[in-house]
């Protein structure tokens, strides 16, 4: 069969299929002198192994996209993440976006709340709603989403040693609202391994981590069924400094680690991995990234297929993309505006499900609400106004292109060898080798800015004198101590001896080895502490303490 | 001169500041060093003096965490050294040890400092020595000196300590060889670190036979102990063998010191002659033409050393 | 080879788990010829300044992205002072707006470098000032 009659028969199956479910965008999607535009593109002749390398979206090994129509049907979910200070003010923000047009909310945490300290514990000083908003309690989380319907919203939350206890609220405020947890869509992070290598949020070792991952797994899979478990992250990787190649190779060695302890738990790997979700950066070299997405769809599918023996569903990766924070500079902010354009564009391209694109004020403080409407502003013009969104894929064919997503594929393939070599993700992460290689990637690329060989436009070419920005945001200093009156007043109020028996059965679950999270959600619902469920599996499980590699 | 008379604050704790500003000058002015140690110094024999070593990644900081706190149980001040090689470019240093060290950093009674080799290739730097003697003689119960065992005055460091112990771990392929010279021979204690990893009997084996093979004349059997400094596994068991090698010292003080400076010039010597003939085979003439001579037939490399030899009975002798 | 070396403790106060730029700071201080003690992350103040004090260094440089400097930077300058010893340079990096940099001046933090600022600047801050502290007898 010639590749033509490939793709027609794709048009005649999966495509129309797709369009029967989910019907495009428009009737007919033209250029600006009036000629029509394909849904796809192909090469008319078969020079680039067209079928093994590429495919057809939504047909292994898809480079080109996980769905037939991509954006002509749907465009990606703009989830822009946020929430800082008390739950009432998160609630604000969250309700502005949505009525701006937002179609999925993205939930921060501050440290305390991500690592298991309650508002009143002394290493939470000064930290208290800083990075994300504050939860010492389900009576927090009831705040943040008051008046938000969750059975209708799809949640990203970016919480990860602490998951398993936000999720567990985030549960029993949607049944409190009337929503039965197998209506609920959402995405929790939970991705441990990053924290280790890149991100610092860590509580437990990884050992019993993982197990918590697998617990939520089990869990999800049978009473939560449509969440997606786990946001497997590249994004920090990348930000603490890695390049390209290795952002995909270790979040996919991730993944690998995670799909393992998930079979050991004795999961099946058709029910669990279907729900597995990535998050990678949007960095500013466009054209690497477009081929660094496809890389790594390809690679993952291939792992998937290979490795495990896993069904189609479990091949598709899935992915969240951040635009990179580290690229925007405190100098001449405005300029950073562009630079979230250019990597939005880059996304979109390379086929994201969902995207958050970064404030200008990023290197500074946490946005105002003028700088968070134009990043979301800037995703909205990309997807209605310049026409990437009106064909799938359509940097394929590009020689440049398709070279580099072979090439990144390669080399994230020799990583992940090295890494099983190494005796998998976790003794590789416990021997600092990720930890190392990123590091030395981070400080040869400072040299480079330092020596000018790499050129940040406004840092070290083309600066100017300037003056200090205004109209920062600014978190209230007596957050903390709203936060520790809140906490006082619930432990005055609830019932003590529930919360002690409750929290009595997350001791004696962490020890036995049964599933964690019936016992959280119990905890949970009776206004036991974030604080004090976590210092129940901290005596079992132990405290992580840092790998340290200079 | 009164240096040492603000060493202890009102109510009896160290003077941390104080300390730490000594041994800053210590560090920098043998001189002052000197003066000050003939003053303060006194025979503590009480004190323990250990000195842990091991190749790069072998978990001691992590070990020494565990020890540190196995002594602070039983009420000892502890004072803990830990030198990393400075850059050999630079002169500069990052000294990260006492990082694994932080559940320590608040108690008045433990002492941590971190101190770079400083360029201090071969012999034991007189900086170390020093702070060692100081540390020693301003009345802490413990002082460990902590050290990667890499370079020459990594190791030279350890004929001078009470206890040496030997980090090694399973898995990291031949470090038992790659390890410097004389490093075996002076391991009074073995430590298995990681011993929850795979490839630990292989270790255990390969310590065992090359501590057959150096048998010598001695009352003192090095115990291989297994730990997992991470999990506190072991720790009791070493803390017991290292409180038994002290017992040893006390008894047999004067043999044990006989044997350490043996060992010393031994190894001196050794390090000497091999440096003398390894350099002397650069642009030799005599050496080119020898083996000219051997490869052509015309001599005999067995009857050369012959002769070599009886040169080498007059040196000695003579 | 007992030139007197210039020591700097890099920490990380609070929970903020962003080490990157500390640990290249960390690495081209080392290139600079000076001692670098690094304590890793989660440090408290009081911590921080045990190590300081222990390891009788010059200078101590804090980062911190979390957004809690106001409240961390400044009370490891006090308790500096606390314990005799608050004549260590305190200077600090990280997401810190200019608009708290007077704030964290008047309390004793001695310098605040901003995101993008090129490691020949610190490194001349530190030296400048330890020789100064240095001649004024310190």
């Amino acid at each position: 069969m010639s590749l033509q009659d490939e793709l027609e028969k794709w048009r005649q199956g999966a495509y129309k299929k797709s369009i029967e479910k989910f019907p495009e965008r428009k009737p007919v999607f033209k250029t600006s002198f009036n000629t029509p535009i394909e849904p796809l593109y192909c090469p008319e002749e078969d020079s680039y192994n067209y079928i093994e390398k590429l495919g057809f979206p939504s047909e292994y090994p898809y480079t080109r996209g996980v769905q037939p129509t991509m954006y002509r049907s749907r465009l990606w979910t703009m989830r822009q993440y946020a929430g800082f200070g008390t739950a009432e003010e998160s609630n604000k923000r969250y309700k502005y976006l949505l009525e701006q047009g937002q179609t999925g909310l993205s939930v921060a945490f501050d440290l305390p709340t991500q690592i298991g300290f309650d508002s009143d514990h002394p290493l939470s000083d000064g930290e208290v709603g800083k990075v994300g908003v504050a939860i010492d309690s389900l009576r927090d989380m009831e705040i943040l989403f008051d008046g938000i319907p969750l059975g209708k919203v799809s949640t990203s939350m970016t919480i990860n040693a602490t998951a398993s206890i936000l999720f567990a609220m985030y549960i029993v405020v949607a049944e409190k609202q009337g929503y039965k947890a197998n209506e609920l869509d959402g995405t929790i992070q939970n991705d441990i391994l990053k924290e280790y290598i890149a991100r610092g949020t860590y509580r437990f070792p990884p050992k019993p981590s993982m197990r918590l991952i697998t617990d939520i797994f089990a869990y999800a899979s049978k009473e939560v069924p449509k969440w997606n478990t786990i946001s497997i992250s590249g994004y920090h990787i990348r930000e603490a400094g890695s390049n390209a190649v290795q952002e995909v190779a270790f979040t996919l060695a991730d993944g690998i680690a995670y799909v393992e302890a998930a079979l050991k738990a004795g999961l099946d790997i058709d029910t669990f991995a279907p729900r597995l979700s990535f998050f990678f950066n949007a960095h500013n070299n466009l054209l690497e990234e477009v081929a660094k997405y496809r890389a790594a769809r390809r690679l993952w599918a291939w792992i998937m297929k290979e490795r495990f023996n896993a069904s189609t569903k479990s091949q598709i990766l899935r992915f969240h993309t951040q635009t990179a924070g580290s690229t925007l500079t405190a100098q001449q902010p405005d300029n950073n505006i562009v630079r979230v354009a250019i990597q939005t564009l880059a996304a979109v391209l390379g086929g994201t499900q969902s995207l958050h694109t970064n404030s200008r004020d990023e290197a500074m403080a946490l946005p105002t609400e003028e700088s968070v409407r134009i990043a979301l502003r800037t995703q909205q013009i990309v997807a209605y106004e310049s026409g990437v969104a009106d064909t799938v894929d359509p940097l394929a064919g590009s020689y440049f292109i398709e070279e580099l997503t072979n090439t990144i594929e390669q080399k994230a393939k020799e990583y992940i060898q090295r890494i099983d070599d190494l005796g998998g993700m976790v003794e590789a992460i416990e021997k600092g080798f990720a930890q190392r290689e990123i590091q030395n990637n981070a400080y040869r690329y400072q040299k480079e800015i330092e020596s000018g060989e790499f050129v940040v436009v406004g840092v070290n070419k083309f600066q100017v004198k300037e003056n200090s920005p205004q109209n920062l945001l600014k978190v209230d200093p007596s957050i903390q101590i709203t936060q520790i009156e809140k906490i006082n007043r619930i432990k005055a109020e609830r019932d003590n001896d529930s919360v002690k028996l409750m929290l009595a059965e997350v001791r004696r679950a962490a020890t036995s080895g049964e599933n964690l999270m019936p016992r959280i959600i119990a905890a949970v619902k009776v206004y036991a502490t974030l604080g004090e469920i976590v210092d129940e599996m901290k005596v079992v499980f132990g405290e992580h303490k840092e790998t340290v590699i200079l | 001169m009164t240096k040492v008379d603000n060493l202890l604050l009102p109510d009896s704790s160290l003077n941390m500041r104080f300390l730490a500003r000594l041994i800053t000058k210590i560090e920098n002015n043998s001189q002052f060093a000197e003066e000050l140690l003939s003053e303060i110094y006194q025979e503590n024999n009480e004190a323990l003096i250990l000195g842990i070593t091991g190749p790069p990644g072998a978990g001691k900081s992590t070990l020494i965490d565990n020890i540190v706190g196995k002594f602070r149980e039983q009420g000892k001040k502890i004072a803990v050294v830990a030198i990393d090689p400075s850059s050999p470019f630079s002169g500069g240093a990052i000294l990260g040890d006492r990082i694994r060290m932080s559940s320590h950093f608040m108690d008045p009674n433990v002492f941590i400092r971190s101190m770079g080799s400083r360029g201090y290739l071969g012999g034991v730097a007189p900086a170390t020595v020093n702070v060692m003697n100081f540390l020693t003689a301003v009345g802490f119960d413990v002082v460990i000196i902590e050290t990667v065992g890499a370079g020459q005055s990594d190791i030279d460091i350890m004929y001078l300590v009470d206890s040496v112990l030997l980090v090694l771990v399973p898995g990291l392929g031949d470090d038992i060889q790659a390890l410097k010279a004389g490093i075996m021979e002076i391991a009074d204690i073995f430590v298995v670190n990681k011993a929850d990893k795979p490839g630990k009997e292989k270790l255990m084996a390969e310590i065992n036979m090359l501590l057959m093979l150096k048998q010598e004349q001695v009352d003192w059997i090095p115990p291989v102990l297994e730990v997992v400094a991470t999990e506190g596994e072991g720790i009791d068991t070493l803390i017991a063998e290292i409180k038994r090698h002290k017992e040893y010292l006390t008894e047999h003080s004067f043999d044990v010191k006989i044997k350490k400076v043996e060992r010393r010039i031994r190894r001196m010597i050794e390090e000497k002659i091999d440096e003398r003939v390894h350099g002397s085979f650069k642009d030799n003439d005599r050496l080119n033409l020898w083996i000219e001579k051997a490869i052509d037939g015309k001599i005999n490399p067995y009857s050369l050393i012959k002769d070599f030899d009886k040169k080498l009975t007059v040196l000695w002798e003579g | 080879m007992s030139e007197k070396k210039i020591r700097v403790l890099i920490a990380k106060p609070g929970l903020d788990g962003h080490d990157r730029g500390a640990k290249f700071v960390a690495q081209t201080l080392r290139d600079a010829g000076m001692e670098v003690i690094y304590t890793g992350l989660r440090q408290t103040p009081s911590s921080i300044v045990a190590a300081a004090i222990q390891e009788d260094v010059d200078v101590v440089g804090l980062s911190i992205l979390s957004g809690a400097h106001n409240t961390l930077l400044p009370r490891v300058v006090e308790l500096l002072e606390e314990n005799g010893a608050g004549d260590i340079l305190v200077f600090g990096g990280g997401v810190i707006p200019e608009a708290d940099i007077p704030f964290l001046k008047e309390h004793g933090v001695k310098e605040i470098f901003t995101p993008g600022t090129p490691s020949d600047i610190y490194v001349k801050f530190i030296r400048e000032n330890v020789q100064q502290h240095n001649d004024q007898g310190g």
